[in-house]
C-alpha cells in the first residue's frame, strides 16, 4: 500500500513532532552544561513549549475535520484546543520545576516533562484505539517515573510505584475492553466503530457492557470515584510541580479522550452512560468534597479537590449535548490554569518552610502577601467565586445540566460546591487570619524566584481574564464540541 | 455615545481596590487617601445619578448595553430605575461614611480597604444588572470579600464562626436561586438573560410556583428572612464597624432588592401564589426579631437583631404586592440602610473607646461624644417610625399595605413599633446618659471630625427624607408602578 503524504499530515501532528525535537535538544544541551547551570533548562523547555504553541497557532490551526494517518489521528479543534491547554501547562510545569531541590537541576526531567506532553497532544487527537493506547502509555510512564523522581525519598518512591501500579492495573482492564470491541466488530477506528453501533451491526448491550470496561482506564486518568484511590497519596509523595501536572494536564487529557469515545464511539447508547456517568459525577463530586474537609495536608487536599472538579466537568459530559461538551471543555481551561496556580503557591511555599502541611501556611499573607494574594485568587476560582474563571466554568456546566433536564444534577453540584467554599475558605482563614507561632513573620518572607514569579503572575491574570471576558474561551470550547457532533 | 456613569460607578471601586493593592503596605496614609477620593468620587457620581433621574420618564433609565457571551445570550446591561436609584445612592453613602469611619483601622489597612472596594462594586453591580447572569456574577463578588473581612478585622471572638456561617448561608441561598435561574433561562427559550426579556417570557404557572420559592427565599436569605436569618446577627456583631455598616446597610438590602428583582417581577404568578408564606414569614421576622432584640445585653447584638426586624418589614411590603407596600418596601430599604449604618457606626464609636459592648456596663457617654449621641438618637426615631424622619415614610405606607391585604397581621406586626420604642429608648438611657462608669471616666474622649462628618451625613439623609418624602417617594413610586405592570399583566 502506498502512502501519499499530504500537508495537512505534518500539520496535524506538528505539536507532536515539535515536541519530540524540543525533548531531543534539551537531552543536548544537558550534556552540554553543567550541572550547577542546568536550571536554565526550564527556561528552554518553557520558552521551546511557548514557541511550539505561537507555531502551533500560527501554522497548524485546523480547518475541517480530517482524518489523517490512515484514520489513525484525527485532525480537528477539539484536538488541538487540548494540545495548546498541554503545552501551556507543560511550559508553566517547567517553570516551577526549576528552583525545584530535585528537578531542577536534571535534564532527564524536563525530557520526561516533554514526553508525556507528547503523549498527551496524541491523546487528544487519536482516533484509533490502538493510537490511543499507545498514546495513553506514553503519557502515563513517564509520569510514573516523574512521582518517583526523589529517590531518596520514600513517599516519592512509594507515590511512583502506587501509581504505576494502579496505571498497569487499569490499563489492561481498558484494554481488554478494547480487545474485546475490536473481537466483536473487527475494527479498531473510533469512528467506524460509532458508525458499526448506529447502522446496527453490532449489539448495543455489548456496548454498554464495554463501556464499564474502558470507564476503568479513562476513569483513573481522570480520577472519578472508584479509581481515585491513588491521587491523594500519588499527588502527596510525588514532586509538587508534577503533582499539580498530573491534577491539570494529565486529567484533562482523560477528559479529551472521554468525550471523543464516548461521543463517536457510543452516541447510541447515550442515555445508559450518560447517567452512569450522572452517578458516576455525583459520587465525585460528594466523596471528594467531603473527604477534601477532613485534610491536614494541602496536598491531600487539593488532590480531593481535584477528584471533585472531576466530578462538576463530567456534569458537562454527562448532558450530552453540544453545549455540554463546550462547557466541559471550558472548565477543564479555566481549572488547568486554576490548578496549576494552586499548586505553584505550593511550591513555593514548600520550597521555604519545607513543609506541606496546612498549618505551615500561617501567616503567609504577612511573609508574602503576593503569593497569598495568587493563592487567594486560585482557590476562590476553585471554589466558584467570580470575578474567577472557576465560576463561570461552573456555571456553564450547570446550565448544561439543566438544559439536559437534569436539575437534580445542577442541585447535586451546587450544593457540593458549598462544601467546597467551606474548605477552600479554611485554608485562606489560615493565610490571612492566623499567624506564625512564636515567630514574627517579618523575619520570615517567603522569596520568590523569578520563574515562579512570571508563572503566577500569568496564571492570576489568565484566571481573572478567563472569568471576566469569557466569550473568546467559549468560542473556543464551543469550536471544539462542534467536532463532536 | 453617553458618559457610560453607572459602569463607572460599578467599577471605580474595584478598580482603586487594585490600585490600593498594588500600593506598598506600609504607606498607610497614601492608601486612606486613595480609599477616600474613591469613595466621594463614586459618591459624587451616585449622587448625581439620583438627581438627574427622570421620575416623570420613568422606566430604566442610564441604559448600558454590551454582548458578553453572545453565544448564551449574556450581556452587561445596566440600568436604573425608580427602586434601584435610592439603592445606588445608599451604597455611595455608606461607602464613604465606611471609608471615613475605618480610617484608624491599622492592621494592614491595603487589603482591608482592597476587599471592602471589591465587595462595593459587587453592591453597585447588582443594584444596576439587568441582566440576570451579571446579576449573578456580582452578587457572589458581594459575598466572599465578607469572609475575609469580617474573619481578619472582626471581634476575636465570635469571627471565624460567624464569618463561615455567613458565607455559607449566603452562597447556599445563591447558588439555589442560581439554579432557578438557570431553569428559567432554558424555559424562556429566549436564549437570553436579559432581564427585560425574561419579563416578557410568560413562564407558565406550574413553573412559576415551582421555581418562585427557591428563587425569592435563596435572595432573601441575605436579605434575612426567617428562619434563615441567623446568619446575620452573628455576623453583624462579629464584624468590623465598616463592614457591619456596609452588610447591614447595603448588602441585606441586595438580598430583598435581588429577590424583588428577579423573584417578584420575573415570576409574578408565583408571587402571587406564595404571598401568603413571605408574608408569613416576615411577620415572624418582624415581632420575632423585636423581642430578641430587646432582651440583647450586647449592644451590637440589639442592632443585628433590629435589622433583622427592620427587613421583615420590608419583605411584608413585597408580600402585599400592592403600590402602598412595595412603595414603603422601597423607601424603607434606602432608610433602614441608612439609619443601621449610623447605628453601627455609633456602636463601633463606643466600643472603641470602652472596649466592651455589655449595656450594663456602659453609660454616661453623651457627655464624651455628644455627636454620637445625638446621631444613635436620631437613628433611634427613624427606627420607631416617628413622623419627621424617613422611618414613617417607609413603615406607614407599609402597614397600609399590610392592612389592605390582611389587617389581622397589620395588627400584629405593629406590636413590633412599641416594642422597638422600648428597646431603643434602653439602650439611648443606658449607654448614653446616666452616670459613666469610674473605669470610663477620663479614659474616654471626644470621636474624630471623620466620626462627625460620617454621623452628620447619615442624619441629615434620615431628617431630609422624612421632611421632604417628595424628594424619594415618587421616585420609587416610579418604580413600583413597573413592578404592578408585572404583576397585573401576567
Amino acid at each position: 500500500m502506498t502512502v501519499t503524504y499530504t500537508s495537512s499530515m505534518i500539520m496535524a501532528i506538528l505539536p507532536e513532532i515539535l515536541l519530540l525535537a524540543l525533548g531531543l535538544l534539551v537531552l543536548a544541551v544537558d550534556l552540554a552544561l553543567k550541572e550547577e547551570k542546568r536550571r536554565s533548562l526550564g527556561w528552554l523547555t518553557a520558552g521551546g513549549l511557548l514557541a511550539i504553541m505561537a507555531a502551533s497557532l500560527m501554522f497548524a490551526r485546523p480547518g475541517d475535520p480530517e482524518m489523517v494517518f490512515g484514520g489513525m489521528v484525527r485532525y480537528d479543534w477539539l484536538g488541538f484546543f487540548f494540545k495548546m491547554l498541554f503545552l501551556f501547562a507543560a511550559a508553566i510545569t517547567a517553570l516551577f520545576m526549576m528552583d525545584h531541590k530535585n528537578l531542577g537541576h536534571r535534564g532527564e526531567a524536563y525530557l520526561l516533562l516533554l514526553a508525556s506532553t507528547l503523549g498527551m497532544s496524541l491523546m487528544a487527537s487519536a482516533a484509533d484505539l490502538v493510537m490511543l493506547y499507545i498514546a495513553i502509555e506514553t503519557t502515563s510512564i513517564p509520569l510514573y517515573i516523574l512521582a518517583g523522581f526523589m529517590t531518596g525519598d520514600d513517599h516519592s518512591t512509594e507515590s511512583g510505584f502506587k501509581y504505576l501500579l494502579f496505571g498497569a492495573l487499569t490499563s489492561t482492564v481498558m484494554l481488554y475492553g478494547f480487545s474485546l470491541l475490536y473481537g466483536f466488530t473487527g475494527t479498531t477506528g473510533i469512528y467506524e466503530l460509532g458508525a458499526m453501533f448506529s447502522a446496527g451491526q453490532v449489539s448495543l448491550g455489548l456496548a454498554v457492557g464495554l463501556i464499564f470496561l474502558i470507564i476503568v482506564g479513562l476513569g483513573f486518568k481522570v480520577s472519578i470515584v472508584p479509581f481515585h484511590f491513588w491521587a491523594p497519596d500519588v499527588y502527596e509523595g510525588a514532586p509538587t510541580p508534577v503533582a499539580g501536572f498530573l491534577s491539570t494536564a494529565s486529567k484533562a487529557a482523560g477528559f479529551a479522550v472521554l468525550m471523543r469515545l464516548f461521543l463517536i464511539a457510543f452516541p447510541d447508547v447515550a442515555a445508559s452512560w450518560s447517567l452512569l456517568l450522572a452517578v458516576l459525577s455525583t459520587l465525585t463530586m460528594t466523596l471528594g468534597n467531603l473527604v477534601a474537609m477532613v485534610q491536614k495536608n494541602i496536598k491531600r487536599l487539593l488532590a480531593y479537590s481535584s477528584i471533585a472538579h472531576a466530578g462538576y466537568a463530567m456534569i458537562g459530559l454527562a448532558a450530552v449535548s453540544q453545549l455540554g461538551v463546550a462547557s466541559v471543555v471550558f472548565y477543564l481551561a479555566a481549572y488547568i490554569l486554576t490548578n496549576l496556580a494552586a499548586f505553584g503557591v505550593v511550591v513555593a511555599v514548600g520550597r521555604e518552610t519545607g513543609s506541606d502541611e496546612i498549618t505551615a501556611y500561617s501567616g503567609l499573607s504577612r511573609r508574602a502577601p503576593g503569593l497569598a494574594l495568587a493563592m487567594m485568587v486560585a482557590f476562590l476560582s476553585l471554589a466558584g467565586m467570580p470575578p474567577f474563571g472557576g465560576f463561570v466554568a461552573k456555571v456553564f456546566v450547570f446550565t448544561a445540566a439543566v438544559k439536559a433536564d437534569m436539575v437534580w444534577l445542577a442541585i447535586v453540584g451546587v450544593l457540593n460546591s458549598i462544601i467546597g467554599v467551606y474548605y477552600y475558605l479554611t485554608v485562606l482563614k489560615y493565610v490571612y487570619l492566623y499567624r506564625m507561632e512564636n515567630e514574627d513573620e517579618d523575619q520570615h518572607p517567603i522569596p520568590l524566584s523569578r520563574p515562579y514569579t512570571i508563572a503566577l503572575v500569568v496564571l492570576s491574570i489568565g484566571i481573572l481574564l478567563i472569568g471576566t471576558i469569557f466569550a473568546p474561551w467559549f468560542g473556543f470550547s464551543g469550536a471544539a464540541a462542534v467536532n463532536l457532533f | 455615545m453617553t458618559f457610560p456613569i453607572l459602569s463607572v460607578i460599578v467599577f471605580t471601586p474595584f478598580v482603586a481596590g487594585m490600585l490600593i493593592l498594588l500600593m506598598p503596605g506600609e504607606r498607610k496614609t497614601e492608601i486612606r487617601m486613595t480609599a477616600l477620593a474613591a469613595a466621594a468620587f463614586a459618591l459624587l457620581l451616585s449622587i448625581w445619578v439620583y438627581f438627574s433621574y427622570d421620575v416623570a420618564a420613568a422606566g430604566y433609565q442610564f441604559q448600558e448595553q454590551y454582548s458578553w457571551l453572545p453565544a448564551l445570550g449574556i450581556g452587561y446591561h445596566v440600568g436604573v430605575d425608580g427602586l434601584s436609584t435610592p439603592l445606588v445612592l445608599l451604597t455611595g453613602v455608606v461607602m464613604f461614611t465606611g471609608v471615613l469611619i475605618s480610617w484608624n483601622i491599622d492592621d494592614r489597612p491595603r487589603e482591608f480597604f482592597a476587599f471592602l472596594f471589591i465587595l462595593a462594586t459587587g453592591v453597585f453591580g447588582v443594584f444596576v444588572a439587568l441582566d440576570l447572569f451579571q446579576l449573578f456574577f456580582f452578587y457572589e463578588i458581594a459575598v466572599f470579600p465578607m469572609y475575609l473581612l469580617i474573619s481578619i478585622w472582626g471581634w476575636v471572638k465570635t469571627r471565624e464562626y460567624a464569618a463561615m456561617k455567613l458565607t455559607l448561608y449566603l452562597f447556599i441561598g445563591s447558588v439555589v436561586a442560581l439554579v432557578g435561574g438557570l431553569a428559567m433561562y432554558w424555559a424562556a427559550g429566549a436564549q437570553s438573560f436579559d432581564m427585560l426579556v425574561l419579563e416578557q417570557a410568560g413562564f407558565s404557572e406550574a413553573f412559576q410556583r415551582t421555581w418562585f420559592l427557591p428563587v425569592f427565599i435563596g435572595f432573601a436569605v441575605l436579605g434575612g428572612i426567617f428562619p434563615f436569618h441567623n446568619w446575620s446577627p452573628d455576623g453583624h456583631v462579629a464584624a468590623p464597624t465598616a463592614v457591619s455598616m456596609f452588610h447591614a446597610g447595603v448588602l441585606m438590602k441586595l438580598g430583598a432588592f435581588a429577590a424583588l428583582r428577579v423573584g417578584i417581577m420575573l415570576l409574578p404568578e408565583g408571587a402571587k401564589h406564595w404571598a401568603w408564606l413571605i408574608m408569613l414569614l416576615a411577620l415572624v421576622n418582624v415581632v420575632y426579631g423585636a423581642f430578641i432584640a430587646m432582651v440583647q445585653t450586647d449592644f451590637k447584638y440589639v442592632i443585628g437583631f433590629s435589622s433583622v426586624s427592620h427587613m421583615g418589614l420590608v419583605m411584608m411590603g413585597f408580600a402585599t404586592l400592592t403600590k402602598q407596600g412595595l412603595t414603603g418596601s422601597g423607601v424603607q430599604m434606602f432608610s433602614h440602610g441608612v439609619m443601621t449604618a449610623l447605628f453601627f457606626a455609633a456602636v463601633g464609636m463606643v466600643y472603641n473607646q470602652a472596649h466592651t459592648r455589655e449595656i450594663p456596663k456602659l453609660g454616661g457617654f453623651a457627655k464624651v461624644m455628644p455627636f454620637t449621641a445625638i446621631g444613635f438618637i436620631i437613628g433611634g426615631l427613624v427606627s420607631m417610625g416617628m413622623p419627621g424622619f424617613s422611618g414613617f415614610v417607609a413603615e406607614f405606607p407599609i402597614f397600609m399595605g399590610v392592612w389592605q391585604v390582611k389587617p389581622w397581621i397589620a395588627i400584629l406586626a405593629a406590636i413590633s413599633i412599641i416594642i422597638t420604642a422600648s428597646y431603643i429608648m434602653l439602650v439611648v438611657r443606658r449607654v448614653f446618659f446616666g452616670d459613666m462608669p469610674e473605669e470610663f471616666v477620663g479614659h474616654t474622649h471626644d470621636v474624630t471630625v471623620l466620626d462627625k462628618v460620617a454621623l452628620t451625613l447619615l442624619s441629615v439623609l434620615m431628617i431630609g427624607i422624612g421632611i421632604f418624602p417628595a424628594l424619594m417617594v415618587p421616585m420609587v413610586q416610579s418604580g413600583v408602578e413597573n413592578v404592578l405592570r408585572l404583576l397585573g399583566g401576567a
